[in-house]
């Protein structure tokens, strides 16, 4: 019930980011990918999710994504990118509606406004996507993305969300929201790979995570053990100072406490 | 009385099943070019009377030879060639429009149809040069054969130059198109000066385009292209949907984009080698006709590619009709008569989407 990504190597010009990354991650839980601009997040997702063109070897429950047939991978997982393009006019309802195309769940027409109302869009049906705010429209994607893959859990295994920036145009209400669809998708049993960069988010939702600093893995493991002041102020290049939360044994960055190095 | 509140949320419009409406369209237009079909036959330059030879037919008299003529050698294939070209300009534009992800994009504009025309040309100057043996096997099929390859080639030139990582730049496509225009026009121009004068009269409609030189072995070369073309579309309309959201995301939702951009470019290469083979370049048909179809019934590909045929047909037809009796008995070039209705059109989506097309 894995996911794992062998000696992944992205060649960008004459650099390779990421250069040689291991990655594993287990259903039922989600990991996050964090890092600096430019340390090779998104390209390593876009690497595990044959967006790029990568050397190494993927394989999502047993399926190696570079010799599985494409609809075959889209009933098992499903992928949100940052920026989310759409040429011509289509309505909300039309976009999501695109999710059930993979035919993964038995064609469910009911699907798309549920999932809406999931993401805090019921109503919006007949809106037209390109009028909606940014945040929306990412909303609005990822509603999308739930239609494909509604269960966490098929007949043949656990479903995979490969997630790019999930919260980055959202306001803090929505991020929290959207963090409590991804977080409760993984505990039903699906896997979530979510690229992050808002390290306390990170540190609230994800059971793993991922440092990546030029093109590598830096640290990996649980949180709590991985965020450290040491390695997020070595890995951004400014003072970090890592707390913990009143409530609870999750870490917690304040931006006061930061200056640059 | 009825107060703002602040902070309401405002209406929702309802949920328009657009799909619906999409596919009762098919009906309509289908109709619609029933009716086109039966005024195109009943009009023309000579006294015959669609009426007078129905009701002959039915009480079983004899139909005279220039009723037959005229029915049967000259305006049934214009029929079905303006039925044809019709179908095949629309369909071309609007899978074009699809695969570029962009309401601009025609194979009149952006040079395919040049190019295809430049095949053409290609194939009547230096057919005489061909091995007589390959003549033979491809026959009457070599104007169009040359056509479709040319109208192929420079939609994949036109893809390859406009598109970088899957993302399609609208200036590019445009400028690309402007140039492969003026290439394909430029060697066009060599080769009809080198042309003799039985091949300049072959060559002098191209400049035209016109359905005044419809006969039946010229529908029967062009029939099984635009056929093909047609049926292709019930196959390219779900993943062009995808296509939309880019290549990326059409990719993880399970489509194959290579598969479909290869069927997409085939498609336009077939529908506009065809069409320019047998009628040279008539424009903006395929620029309007899905335009039009996208403001009434929304974007969905799986609708659009059969309503654009059916209401490309149904437009060509229109056209010719008013080509036909605007200056009868001659016939203005069909291409005048589509450009007029067709070019202040285009200018309007201009001004509309201009934040799309600014360089």
């Amino acid at each position: 019930m894995t996911l794992t990504a062998r000696d992944i190597r992205v060649s960008l010009g004459r650099k390779q980011v990421p250069h040689g990354v291991d990655l594993n991650a287990e259903a039922g839980s989600v990991t996050a990918i964090v890092g600096p601009n430019g340390s090779g997040k998104t390209t390593l997702l876009r690497a595990i999710t044959d967006e790029v063109p990568c050397l190494g070897q993927v394989m999502v429950e047993g399926l190696d994504i570079a010799t599985a047939p494409g609809w075959q991978l889209a009933a098992r997982r499903a992928v949100l990118p940052q920026m989310a393009t759409l040429a011509f006019p289509f309505t909300v309802l039309e976009v999501v509606r695109m999710g059930l195309m993979s035919g993964g769940h038995g064609q469910d027409p009911s699907l798309p406004s549920r999932a809406l109302a999931e993401v805090g869009l019921a109503g919006y049906e007949g809106r037209f996507f390109q009028e909606l705010s940014g945040g929306e429209q990412q909303r609005a994607h990822l509603a999308r993305v739930l239609v494909q893959v509604w269960a966490p859990v098929g007949q043949d295994g656990p479903r995979w969300l490969f997630l790019d920036e999930p919260v980055a145009a959202l306001d803090i209400a929505h991020q929290l929201e959207v963090m409590d669809i991804v977080t409760r998708y993984a505990r039903a049993g699906g896997g979530v790979i979510a690229v992050m960069h808002d390290l306390n988010l990170t540190a609230l939702h994800a059971d793993h995570v991922a440092i990546m600093s030029a093109g590598r893995i830096a640290a990996a493991g649980p949180p709590d053990l991985v965020m450290t002041d040491a390695t997020l102020s070595k890995v951004y290049g400014c003072k970090l100072r890592v707390g913990v939360a009143p409530e609870g044994p999750r870490p917690f960055l304040l931006p006061h406490c930061a200056a640059l190095a | 009385m009825a107060r703002a509140e602040i902070g309401a949320i405002p209406a929702m419009p309802p949920i328009v099943d657009r799909h619906r409406t999409a596919r009762r369209a098919h009906v309509w237009l289908a109709g619609l070019l029933v009716v086109v079909c039966i005024c195109s036959l009943a009009t023309g330059a000579s006294g015959t009377s669609l009426w007078r030879v129905l009701t002959a037919l039915l009480a079983g008299d004899p139909v005279s030879v220039t009723d037959r003529v005229v029915m049967l050698d000259i305006r049934l294939p214009r029929l079905v060639m303006g039925v044809l070209v019709g179908a095949s300009l629309a369909v071309s534009g609007a899978v074009m429009q699809g695969l570029f992800r962009n309401p601009l994009a025609d194979p009149g504009l952006v040079g395919v149809s040049a190019g295809a025309g430049l095949g053409a040309i290609m194939a009547i100057v230096l057919g005489a040069f061909l091995p007589s043996a390959l003549i033979t096997l491809v026959g009457n099929w070599t104007v169009p054969v040359a056509a479709f390859l040319g109208g192929w080639l420079s939609t994949i030139i036109l893809y390859r130059v406009s598109t970088r990582a899957g993302r399609t730049s609208v200036a590019t496509m445009l400028l690309a198109g402007i140039a492969l225009g003026a290439l394909a026009g430029a060697v066009s121009g060599i080769l009809v000066y080198m042309a003799d004068d039985r091949q300049l009269r072959d060559l002098t409609f191209w400049g035209l385009g016109s359905l005044a030189g419809a006969t039946w072995s010229k529908v029967l070369v062009a029939g099984p292209m635009i056929g093909l073309s047609i049926l292709a579309t019930l196959y390219l309309g779900r993943g062009l949907n995808g296509l939309a959201m880019g290549e990326a995301t059409a990719h993880h939702i399970g489509i194959n984009v290579q598969r479909l951009k290869n069927g997409a470019i085939m498609t336009v290469a077939l529908a506009t080698g065809a069409a320019v083979a047998v009628s040279g370049g008539i424009g903006f048909v395929g620029i309007v006709v899905p335009h039009l179809l996208r403001l009434a019934t929304g974007p969905d590909h799986e609708t659009l590619l059969l309503n654009s045929a059916l209401l490309g047909a149904s437009l060509l037809l229109i056209a010719d009709l008013v080509s036909r009796v605007i200056i009868a008995p001659a016939d203005l070039p069909i291409g005048i008569v589509t450009a007029v209705l067709g070019a202040p059109v285009f200018l309007w989506i201009l001004l509309r989407r201009r934040g799309l097309v600014d360089l």
